[in-house]
């Protein structure tokens, strides 16, 4: 589906003609990302990150399976194997550290592109789907990185595997039973390791299917944009390309530069020097923490230490991942009929309390388990809660939005002779 | 409905957020007004110190292998860490990267005498001089024979050390000249504080206490073949540097393989930026008309 100006594929030659008569996935790809597919020509890049995503899915899955080759998911060696990455195979460590970087920079824009999906409200129809699925996606990155991140068999491995596990054991009656099945054992060992590794291969494929059904969702309305005004004619586009395929090349060039000045200039920046201990179940770590990218949920995880009805680990289990699940019903929490933030007054301070509300959490997550970290991070939990099931609902029946511009031609362009057409006609009658 | 369950659940979370914030509040705040801080000071947060900071050749992104410093750790490993600590990712014919040439490093695998083996004949366990397919061999046949021969702690693996800690070049570093008394400013603090089980006072090591006695005690401990003045600090660089490139043998190649990735890079998002300004130019808004 598209709008009715969408430029038609025409086969230039016999070959692609042949093709399109039996398999059209010339076609397919001339309609998905070329320029048959119409996009508002306002978009700021902000809206590159979703290209950027996939970008990181690809580097992952093709690094991976690399490492895979190389890689043996026992116990006895696990460590050793990743060593030998590291050591003796060709251009082993540059693979190695190309993705353990990559798993940080995919949550960069990750992050990126659903804070973009909050400020405008991407989320509001009628792109619910893409939305939901975009969780989904989440979901299932959140699930393959923790499990990728045991794999080295490391001392952070270990305890966070360990950790993560038990949460599953504060959940009542089942829960002990629960966490041995998925362990396979009492503590994480041979055969959690080697089922999170089976996982770690197959999640990847999984989320790139998904990342079809989101790309599939998204090309039934079309690419929302800053202004939040619908596209009404074909002023209002641009083909995507060469016009967004230009941008978003110029885009992926700059965020490859940083991400290759981690990768070959401080690879271990982002990662934790225990790691680089073998995993041993006899010497708890000072400190456990998991990659940076989950840090505001470790921080919600850990701001529960009152038993009120519920034990405080129950609390802090639900509300960890309630603060994901609760995205899945913000389509329907925010009723404005407003979407870009940018003509929302009071709904754009709040956004900008969140996010600092969600630094506050990066940076508590990662933070020893004292005072006054946990009396910040409950204030922070609280406020986070608060925002999205509370503030955003109210907000969006009190609020008064700014006046919206009559077209995507108009914010851009500063008039639109149609809106002048429309005005007289209104003055008229 | 929707709103109205969402409203309680938002309601419900924030309250026991909030709920834990003020049972916990009670304790740090009588923590705050006892110690001027919200955790009661331990002996480790006053007198724990992070590593003095000291430079490498390595360093920095342009950095590059002293191969005559790695040659001067690696005889300052042999010499005196190896008799505790082994080094098992790390193999013999790596050595060639210190600038020896393949003659020479058979002949410091040849050294190493201690090779555990099976004879192929026999099938007998045996010990053979190393050869360059070797890694290095551990001074224990065991974790439990190692704990035992050092008061009850096996002396740790020593390949990935300066991986493993934070700043770790310039931790082994302080470590291994870190040793001293117990300063009377801890004693007047901390009068309980001691080192117990045979352990060794240590500012630089996390609970201060350092199973591991001073290893570097005298200047001149290893004469230098390069003539180098073997001091304490000299002996405590050198063996930083040398284990700097046991974690990471591919460290000055990654830098040096990296510049020209991100100089292309450059290049081509410089070429990409005009590219799309190209691409967009007939879509600035005309104001004429």
């Amino acid at each position: 589906m598209s709008f009715p100006w969408a430029r038609e594929y025409t086969p230039t030659n016999g070959f692609m003609k042949f093709m399109d008569e039996r398999l059209p996935l010339p076609r397919l790809v001339y309609n998905a990302v070329g320029a048959g597919y119409p996009v508002p020509r306002n978009l700021s890049y902000m809206w590159n990150f979703g290209v950027l995503a996939g970008f990181f899915l690809m580097l992952q899955i093709v690094t991976g399976i690399v490492l895979a080759m190389h890689y043996a998911s026992n116990t006895e060696v696990a460590f050793a194997t990743t060593e030998h990455i590291m050591r003796d195979v060709n251009w082993g460590w540059l693979i190695r550290y190309a993705h353990a970087n990559g798993a940080s920079f995919f949550f960069l824009v990750i992050y990126m592109h659903i804070f973009r999906g909050f400020y405008y409200s991407s989320y509001k129809a009628p792109r619910e789907m893409v939305w939901l699925l975009g969780v989904v996606i989440f979901l299932l990155m959140m699930a393959t990185a923790f499990m990728g991140y045991v794999l080295p068999w490391g001392q952070m491995s270990f305890w966070a595997a360990k950790v993560i596990t038990g949460l599953f054991g504060a959940i009542p009656l089942i829960g002990e039973p629960l966490q041995v099945w998925l362990l396979g054992g009492y503590a994480p060992d041979n055969a959690a390791l080697n089922r999170f590794f089976s996982l770690h291969f197959l999640l990847p494929f999984v989320i790139a299917g998904v990342v079809i059904l989101h790309i599939w969702a998204l090309h039934i309305p079309g690419s929302s944009n800053p202004t939040g005004v619908e596209v009404k004619k074909e002023s209002d586009t641009l083909p995507f390309h060469p016009y967004y395929t230009a941008k978003d090349g110029f885009g992926l060039g700059v965020v490859l530069i940083i991400f290759m000045m981690f990768v070959f200039f401080m690879p271990n920046a982002l990662g934790h020097p225990d790691n680089y201990i073998e995993a041993n179940p006899l010497s708890t770590p000072a400190l456990i923490v998991p990659e940076w990218y989950f840090y505001p949920f470790y921080a919600i995880l850990r701001a529960f230490t009152f038993d009120f009805i519920l034990p405080a680990k129950l609390w802090g289990v639900l509300a960890m991942f309630a603060a994901i699940l609760i995205w899945f019903i913000l389509p329907w929490l925010d009723k404005s009929p407003v979407r870009s933030g940018k003509y929302r007054p009071l709904f754009r301070i709040f956004f900008w309390i969140l996010m600092l509300d969600m630094a506050a959490l990066f940076y508590l997550g990662g933070a020893h388990a004292e005072e006054p970290y946990i009396m910040l991070s409950q204030i922070a939990t609280a406020y986070y809660f608060l925002h999205f099931l509370v503030i955003l609902p109210i907000i969006s029946s009190i609020e008064k939005p700014d006046p919206l511009p009559y077209s995507i031609t108009e914010a851009v362009l500063g008039s639109d002779d149609d809106a002048a057409l429309n005005a007289k006609a209104d003055s008229a009658a | 409905m929707i709103r109205l369950i969402a409203f309680l659940v938002g309601i419900g979370f924030a309250g026991v957020a909030l709920i834990s914030l003020i049972a916990g509040m009670g304790p740090a705040f009588s923590d705050l007004s006892n110690y001027g801080r919200f955790v009661k000071p331990t002996v480790e947060h006053e007198f724990h110190k992070s590593p003095k900071p000291i430079k490498f050749q390595h360093d920095g992104p342009f950095g590059t292998w002293d191969a005559a410093q790695l040659q001067r750790g690696y005889q300052v490993y042999k010499e005196v860490c190896s008799s505790c600590h082994s080094l098992k990712y790390v193999a013999f014919r790596d050595l060639e990267q210190l600038g020896y040439s393949p003659e020479e490093v058979k002949a410091l695998a040849a050294e190493w005498t201690n090779i555990r083996d099976i004879d192929s004949d026999t099938g007998e366990a045996i010990t053979r001089p190393g050869l360059p397919t070797d890694t290095f061999p551990a001074p224990y046949p065991n974790n439990v024979a190692a704990a035992t021969a050092n008061n009850g702690v096996a002396p740790p693996d020593l390949s990935l050390m300066t991986k493993a800690r934070p700043n770790g070049t310039a931790y082994v570093n302080s470590l291994l000249t870190g040793y001293g008394p117990i300063p009377a400013e801890l004693k007047e603090q901390f009068p309980e504080f001691s080192t117990p089980d045979g352990g060794h006072f240590n500012e630089y090591f996390p609970n201060l206490n350092l199973a591991m006695a001073p290893p570097l005690t005298l200047d001149g401990q290893v004469s230098y073949a390069d003539g180098t003045e073997a001091t304490i600090p000299q002996m405590a660089a050198d063996v930083s540097a040398f284990l700097t490139w046991t974690a990471e043998p591919s460290l000055v190649e990654r830098k040096q393989r990296g510049w020209p990735v991100v100089l292309f890079l450059l290049f081509a998002t410089v070429l990409a930026y005009f590219a799309k300004k190209h691409v967009w130019s007939d879509t600035k808004p005309k104001k004429a008309d």
